[in-house]
């Protein structure tokens, strides 16, 4: 009773191949390969933010052009401290919800009904594409004159500059849809409603998503652009006067703060883009 | 000519048109549309005369882009004709009904639904059942197509010759009157292809649903039908009519039987015409 049985059977039998040397099959992810690329991603940024801290802390350049991470952590936390941080959040914030979601609550139905009627397309197309193709952050003065330097201005930079992707992108989603699909749907005798709820807008969510993220960009460029050029609160502001007051740490907080809100919403969108899109095929 | 009993003498309206019981007719059927390009109308059909028995399988067989397909449209409803008279059950054809469904060439599955919801939904756009029983249905459907155990699949994870299945199972359901068939096999491999036409017809055989098939390949035709109707190249004509009375069930080995070769070289001479026409 030397061995237990699973043992004894395997060194009696070499052709058990469970307990040899596994071979590996082509293809098989390795232990660590659902990880790999938060663990890649995640030591280039430590090195990178290792090597920065180097070179501040060896003053390589002055701390009033090159802050450190451990200064920039500092003014963060005295801008935590003094309280300022919640008003100004509050109005950065309250322009991005407003403006983004009014950019898609009115950019999704104007993006679906471009795509779908032809003659609604020619009517609008001349003003999408003249807005689109201007830089819209340009209209920032002249919405301050209209909406006063309170979040209203902000809200109207914020949507301008995210409709027009969605609108774009959406009546992309809904012209590329594959026409064998809506033959076979009118087929069945589908109304115009049945085709939209299990046609058009579950086909031209790829797009959709697309132009949501494009959009989002454009919006916090707006946020903070607006608020450079006159605001009462705001991340921006903050920014503004920082920089105006050589303060170039806190400059470096509003842009974490700006990067972080980013980054959130963004990876929210990809994660509703995977909640749509569990029926592709998987990229390998 | 060694084959000569008369079925195949140009084309005959006595042998096509069968009673007053018919369950599709066509009169005459003219069908035009507009070339953009061109800016003008083009005939795509003329004067399609022809007749469907309750439970008859007919096939089309046509030099490809004949407008075989522009019919079959017509017939489901989805394009209007020019000219003519086109009824199923003595009703003259408007738009697309329950009574006809339509297996597409390609599979046109609604990628982000399964293989369930895709059969289901014909049935689900036509508001029919409820929905526990469209469920049921579809499931019987599927189970005769041959995909038990395939159900919560998405159609991207099947083969083409399983799509194919779906895409039938998905016209079965609403339990038609009429089988319409638009090349559904052109898009398989070759092996795949003969096994279908083979699961088609034990398909058809436990339905029995009048059935139209269309397609460009001939022992595809002799094979499926009953009758097979020769069409010429644009403007599709009727050309010719061909009853195929080799026995039923069919094996795939009756493809070298002497009489089967008989019909095809008849449908292929006459089909060999209108595209030597075309060529020149």
């Amino acid at each position: 009773m030397a061995f237990p049985q699973s043992a004894r059977t395997a060194t009696e039998d070499p052709r058990t191949p469970d307990v040899a040397a596994p071979v590996r099959i082509p293809g098989q992810p390795g232990p660590l390969k659902r990880y790999e690329g938060t663990l890649i991603g995640a030591s280039a940024v430590l090195l990178f933010v290792g090597l920065w801290q180097l070179a501040a802390f060896r003053r390589v350049v002055p701390e009033l052009f090159l802050p450190g991470p451990t200064d920039i952590a500092n003014a963060f936390g005295a801008y935590v401290a003094r309280g300022q941080i919640w008003p100004d959040m509050w109005a950065s914030g309250q322009e991005l919800i407003y403006g983004f979601g009014l950019s898609i609550v009115i950019g999704l139905p104007v993006g679906i009904a471009m795509g779908w009627y032809r003659r609604f397309n020619m009517a609008l197309d001349p003003f999408v594409t003249f807005f689109y193709s201007i830089p819209r952050i340009a209209l920032t003065p002249l919405l301050i004159i209209w909406f006063g330097i309170g979040i209203n201005s902000k809200i109207a930079v914020v949507f301008l500059g995210a409709i027009f992707a969605i609108v774009i992108n959406t009546a992309a989603g809904v012209r590329n849809l594959d026409p064998s699909l809506i033959k076979a749907a009118r087929s069945f005798g589908a109304s115009d409603a049945q085709l939209f709820r299990t046609i058009v807008l579950p086909g031209s969510v790829p797009f959709i998503l697309t132009g949501l993220r494009l959009g989002l960009g454009h919006a916090l460029t707006g946020v903070v652009v607006g608020e450079l050029v006159a605001a009462q609160a705001g991340v921006g502001l903050m920014m503004a006067t920082a920089g105006a007051t050589f303060q170039t740490s806190k400059v470096f907080v509003g842009l974490v703060i700006v990067a972080t809100a980013g980054m959130l919403l963004t990876y929210l969108i990809a994660r509703v883009e995977q909640r749509f899109q569990s029926w592709k095929p998987s990229p390998q | 000519m060694a084959f000569s009993n008369g079925r195949l003498a140009g084309y005959d309206p006595q042998l096509t048109s069968g009673g007053p019981n018919a369950k599709l007719r066509a009169i005459d059927v003219t069908i035009h549309y507009w070339i953009e390009r061109s800016n003008r109308p083009f005939l795509a059909v003329d004067r399609v005369m022809l007749d469907i028995q309750p439970g008859e399988f007919v096939s089309i067989v046509g030099p490809s882009g004949c407008g075989k397909t522009t019919f079959l449209n017509a017939v489901d409803g989805l394009l209007p004709i020019t000219s003519g008279s086109l009824e199923l059950n003595g009703q003259p054809i408007a738009c697309p009904g329950p009574d006809r469904a339509m297996v597409f060439q390609q599979a046109s599955l609604l990628p982000w639904r399964t293989v369930l919801g895709n059969v289901v939904y014909g049935l689900e756009l036509q508001g029919r059942l409820r929905s526990r029983d469209r469920v049921q249905r579809a499931r019987e459907l599927i189970r005769l197509v041959g995909l038990a155990g395939f159900e919560d699949s998405f159609p991207t994870e099947l083969s083409g010759g399983m799509q194919q299945r779906v895409n039938l199972a998905r016209a079965l359901a609403t339990d038609p009157e009429m089988l319409l068939l638009d090349e559904p096999f052109a898009a398989l491999d070759a092996q795949t292809r003969e096994f279908m036409q083979r699961e088609l017809l034990r398909i058809w055989g436990e339905t029995r649903k009048t059935a139209l098939f269309i397609t460009h390949d001939i022992k595809e035709a002799v094979y499926l039908a009953d009758r097979v109707m020769v069409f010429t190249r644009r403007p599709a004509r009727v050309k010719a009519c061909l009853e195929i009375d080799l026995p039923r069930p069919r094996e795939l080995s009756i493809k070298r039987d002497q009489r089967f070769l008989e019909f095809e070289d008849e449908i292929w001479r006459s089909i060999e015409e209108e595209v030597r026409a075309d060529a020149h």
